[in-house]
């Protein structure tokens, strides 16, 4: 009765000091680190990667007076280093006043219609890409840190449930590849593990920047599934799913992907 | 808008061999891709791309269609003289660009 006892006593220890060690070490991997050392360079290199030309436009649209209000960005939000800092890091968020999420780019959108009163800029646009990069650059080496607003569980809820949902002809979830198979060879592609670190990314195969939103669809179409319409709730959704998940990894916007 | 990141090294030892790296926003259109209507988009790449050094050419390329958008170029340089190194794209649709690094030499 007593060995039993310490036997059980010793596999808690265990078990309590395994727990602590995976704690400890963080087994997740960015899309980074699945790429060749050819392309790792060329994110690490700010006059190599070209998502740093997009930053460099951004910066340029920031001081850009534009729409009814003849204001720019900087005219409120001053200095993008220390006001923009950490932004990035802990968006999708619920915007003042809203009822539901947006993104990085809807919250500038935001702006642009409310504050400088002036057009949407379209989706993939160049200037709002363009912005988005320089503003998620601003969070380069922060940890992701999703919002603790308990409004934004029922939206991340949904897009775990998209995630873990089987769709399209292929009759695939996004967890099967990113999760179950994550680290294999998919043809001759590594399939990373979904975490949204690097965006908006230059991806070498589209000769630009693209938003979370582009790759998300390029996944979609890819496991012949109907892609969600341009700026539905379910890409924030998602996003706000991946972001949980990938929550304490740093951002390294703007990032290149093969 | 010129959007171009240039990347030289300030300092560099006289006859010591220096690498300079350009890049620049262009969309590399090929003209053979059909648009969304159908039609095809008009070619409008970057043709050439020079570099002098205190006016003396020192590297000169010629550009294609095959090459993707936003082109990265390095190449290499031997710093005889302080002085500045002139870069120049120039290609279709009047596209001319140009941007200057000053390098000392000691
Ligand atoms: C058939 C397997 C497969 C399925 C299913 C799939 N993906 Fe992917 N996904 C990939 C591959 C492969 C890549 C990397 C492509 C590349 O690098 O060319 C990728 C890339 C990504 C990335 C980019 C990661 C980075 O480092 O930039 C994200 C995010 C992502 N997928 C999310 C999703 C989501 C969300 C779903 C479900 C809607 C999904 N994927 C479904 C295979 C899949
Ligand atoms: C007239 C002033 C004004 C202008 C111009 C303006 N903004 Fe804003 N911006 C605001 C206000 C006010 C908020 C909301 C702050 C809050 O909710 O506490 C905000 C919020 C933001 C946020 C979210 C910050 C956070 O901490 O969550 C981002 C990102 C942002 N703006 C980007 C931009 C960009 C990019 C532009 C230019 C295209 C711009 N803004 C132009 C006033 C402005």
């Amino acid at each position: 009765m007593r060995a039993l006892h310490f036997g059980i006593g010793l596999a808690i220890i265990f078990a309590a000091s395994w727990a602590a060690a995976q704690v400890g070490a963080d087994k997740r991997r960015s899309g980074t680190q699945d790429m060749g050392e050819a392309l790792q360079k060329m994110q690490d290199d700010d006059t190599a990667n070209p998502g740093m030309l997009f930053v460099q436009l951004g910066s340029q649209s920031w001081a850009k007076k534009a729409g009814t209000a003849d204001k720019s960005c900087a005219d409120c939000h001053g200095n993008a280093g220390t006001s923009m800092k950490g932004v990035a890091a802990r968006y999708p968020a619920i915007p003042k006043g809203a009822e539901a999420p947006v993104d990085l780019d809807g919250r500038i959108n935001l702006c642009r219609t409310e504050n400088q009163k002036a057009e949407r800029l379209p989706p993939e646009s160049r200037e709002l890409l363009a912005l988005e990069a320089y503003v998620a650059h601003q969070s380069r080496g922060l940890p992701i840190a999703p919002p603790a607003d308990p409004r934004l569980d029922a939206f991340r809820d949904q897009g775990a449930a998209i995630y873990r949902a089987r769709q399209g002809q292929l009759n695939l979830s996004c967890a099967i590849c990113h999760d179950d198979n994550a680290g294999r060879k998919l043809a001759g592609v590594t399939i990373p593990e979904a975490h949204p670190t690097g965006y908006p990314i230059y991806r070498l195969e589209w000769q630009t920047l693209g938003s979370l939103k582009r790759r998300l669809r390029n996944c979609l179409v890819g496991i012949r599934a109907e892609p969600y319409a341009s700026e539905a709730p379910e890409y924030v959704m998602l996003e706000l799913f991946l972001m949980d998940r990938a929550k304490g990894m740093v951002l390294e916007a703007p990032g290149v992907r093969p | 808008m010129a959007n171009v990141l240039v990347n030289a090294p300030k300092t560099a030892k006289r006859g010591s061999v220096v690498e300079i790296k350009a890049l620049i926003m262009h969309p590399m259109e090929t003209g053979f891709r059909p648009g969304t209507m159908g039609k095809i988009i008009p070619r409008n790449i970057i043709e050439r791309f020079t570099a002098t050094w205190n006016g003396t050419e020192i590297f000169d390329m010629e550009m294609s269609p095959a090459i993707a958008a936003n082109p990265f170029v390095s190449f290499f340089a031997v710093a005889s003289e302080s002085g500045t190194v002139g870069l120049r794209w120039t290609g279709d649709e009047g596209f001319v660009v140009e941007e200057r690094v000053v390098i000392a030499v000691e």
